[in-house]
């Protein structure tokens, strides 16, 4: 057993978790953050998809003991109290869901998409960036309309701050 | 996955101090091979030791010789950096299309050399740009570094701290990857050295994992064209022949990517 001391949406954390125990299942089972989904377990899925110092990861393919010290974002820490991310709302408005069970990995590889080229981004592009997130329900059409909707969001949103 | 115990080294030494305490250690570097085949149950270590918050063993920069990429540093950093994209182009193409964005945002340099998985990439750069590999005890050329499936000539408890790329005239990199895992089902980097040599390695496609090839090899050196490599013979014996491909349709593969590879090194 180890104390793991990390920072996960902006508030500092600490946990007593087996050496062996991941990421995921730090932020799912210890701190109840149940909104990263374990999917394929075999980091093929990207459901499980968080932020660790800004940079999208697989959470199932990372050890709680890695993170200590690092800075993880989940899909319950982006939105602004009722606000919701650019991203959630594109995907909202865009019927870029079906069962949902996908969603916050494709939201949180969606942001990191965005942030990596600048928010400049085509279809192609956004489709091939989305090789390690998988979607069983929507044939993706609606997703990539989401993403590149919250790009421009994301843009707007950050030229005004 | 078994139980294990967790370390964190902040130097080189610190590292290969905490492996040799160990039963059964292992070096975790981003771990994208290694965590998946413990949870699996495939291995199970003692001890992990991670080595990628070692300062020491992250970064890209110029030598008097070409360029060098400490071992812990990831793909997505090797696809971005300036230095690397100015020497050697080809590198960042490569970096840039290993697993996917979050896999290669973890996925290191040396991570992928020490594991030497038969379809991965980097070896196929490393062997054809006849790099160096440092480890904390010695430097080994590529030639004698690779030496069958997940098999090198790392010795127990060796640590890759960094590899040195001389500078190269044109390389280029084209890969096939298998549709789910993007793995190479075959991947070629092709490499022309200042002095005219010609070096080309295929990865994925040997049953003995990276391996050069000679025929691409001697038509590219007469003549430094895609169309050159139109009649060479691309034997299909001791290639792998599973359910994604032939051993035939992998000899086809190496032809095809080569030219690809050329094409892509201008």
């Amino acid at each position: 057993m180890s104390t793991v001391k990390l920072t996960v949406n902006g508030k500092a954390v600490s946990a007593e978790v087996e050496d062996r125990t991941l990421l995921v299942h730090l932020l799912r089972d210890h701190l109840n953050l149940t909104g990263t989904h374990v999917g394929c377990d075999t980091s093929q899925c990207g459901a499980c998809v968080v932020h660790i110092d800004g940079q999208a990861v697989k959470s199932c393919t990372v050890l709680a003991a890695q993170a200590a010290g690092s800075s993880v974002t989940t899909i319950e820490g982006i939105a602004k109290g009722d606000e919701l991310h650019p991203m959630q709302a594109a995907f909202r408005d865009n019927h870029g869901l079906q069962c949902g069970f996908c969603t916050p990995g494709m939201i949180m590889s969606a942001i990191d998409i965005v942030h990596r080229h600048s928010g400049q981004l085509d279809e192609a592009t956004v489709r091939h960036e989305l090789e390690g997130n998988i979607c069983r329900c929507t044939g993706y059409h609606n997703i990539v309309k989401a993403v590149l909707d919250a790009a421009g969001r994301m843009k707007v949103a950050q030229a005004a701050e | 996955m078994y139980e294990t115990t967790y370390h964190r080294a902040s130097s080189v030494d610190e590292a290969a101090a905490l492996f040799a305490k160990g039963k059964e250690a292992k070096y975790l570097a981003g771990g994208q091979t290694l965590l998946p085949v413990m949870k699996q149950r495939l291995a199970s270590p003692s001890d992990v030791i991670d080595l990628a918050k070692i300062k020491d063993m992250v970064g890209c920069s110029g030598t008097t010789s070409g360029i060098q990429i400490k071992a812990a540093t990831t793909h997505y950093d090797v696809s971005q950096d300036a230095t690397v994209r100015k020497a050697i182009p080809a590198l960042c193409a490569l970096a840039s299309q290993i697993g996917d964005p979050a896999v290669r945002h973890r996925g290191t340099i040396g991570g992928s050399l020490a594991n030497n998985d038969p379809a991965a990439d980097y070896p196929a750069a490393v062997l054809a740009l006849n790099a160096t590999i440092k480890t904390n005890k010695r430097t080994i050329a590529a030639d004698d570094f690779f030496q069958g499936l997940f098999s090198t000539a790392l010795e127990d408890g060796e640590i890759i701290t960094a590899v040195d790329f001389p500078v190269v005239d044109k390389a280029g990199y084209a890969k096939f990857p298998h549709p789910a895992s993007r793995f190479a089902l075959t991947g070629v980097f092709v490499a022309r050295m200042p002095d005219g040599d010609v070096r080309v390695a295929a990865t994925g496609a040997s049953q003995n994992g990276v391996m050069r090839v000679g025929p691409i090899e001697a038509a590219l050196k007469a003549n430094w064209s895609a169309s050159a490599i139109d009649s060479v013979t691309i034997s299909a014996d001791g290639l792998l022949n599973d359910i994604h491909g032939t051993a035939d349709y992998r000899a086809n593969l190496i032809k095809v990517m080569a030219q690809r590879a050329v094409q892509a090194a201008g």
